[in-house]
């Protein structure tokens, strides 16, 4: 999680809130924040860390592990209108990558501002060309689009 | 979000189809015996409302997902506080 907190600048750029959540008491989370998290990043853990104690929250997102009692790693992209757009569920010893999120919240960003017109194909970021798919393109990706463009 | 009191009784998390149940349970003091279908997790589909205690930045407050409604949301689950990734 401190890993999202260095780039808690870049969410905000985005317009994008940040939840945590996990088992742990609030009172955990307070200590965690001051004893640690708040050392590897120079400040306080600037989002709402959630408790779910009991795992309730994890069981409505389907990342509750009954038998550890933990939640797994689970990272949810939710739009504006309540949407799920993306969902990342991992094992505990294989942490995320925050980059990778914040290139796919851009790319949901970026097809939402075209109204869905524009589609982005793999590896996208800023700047790269998207695909604007209608019947003229079917079949003919291969003009526009080569899979080394992705890196 | 609102501030909370800090007590001895542990808030819990808790989904808002739960807590709506609960509440007209309360009111009507029936017994609901008809199993309510739990909203599957699939993207594209709306995320399931919450509420839950959380800490931010000094305080004990009470997070309501539907509260982040117009906004974009990154809700990250993690196994535990102190463990090492």
């Amino acid at each position: 999680m401190s890993a999202v907190a260095d780039n808690y600048e870049e969410f905000q750029k985005l317009g994008v809130e940040v939840l945590s959540v996990s088992v742990d008491s609030q009172f955990v989370h307070k200590v965690w924040n001051d004893q640690e998290l708040s050392k590897m990043t120079g400040c306080d853990i600037p989002f709402p860390m959630i408790s779910d104690g009991g795992g309730n929250l994890g069981k409505l997102y389907c990342v509750y592990d009954e038998a550890a009692g933990i939640d797994v790693r689970g990272r949810f992209i939710i739009d504006p209108d309540g949407v799920i757009q993306a969902m990342e569920v991992l094992t505990p010893p294989v942490g995320r990558r925050v980059t990778e999120t914040l290139r796919q919240i851009r790319a949901f960003q970026h097809v939402r501002a075209t109204a869905g017109g524009e589609a982005t194909p793999s590896g996208w970021d800023r700047g790269k060309k998207t695909l604007t798919p209608g019947p003229d393109l079917v079949g003919k990706v291969w003009k526009v689009w080569s899979p080394k463009d992705e890196l | 979000m609102e501030e909370k009191k800090v007590s001895c009784t542990r808030p819990v998390s808790v989904a808002a189809q739960d807590q709506e149940r609960a509440e007209s349970q309360q009111a009507s003091d029936e017994k609901v015996t008809k199993e309510v279908r739990r909203m599957s997790i699939m993207v594209g589909r709306k995320a399931p409302d919450f509420q839950a205690p959380a800490y931010h930045k000094g305080e004990f407050v009470t997070v309501k997902l539907s509260d982040y409604l117009g906004k974009w949301v990154t809700l990250c689950f993690y196994p535990g506080d102190f463990t090492f990734v």
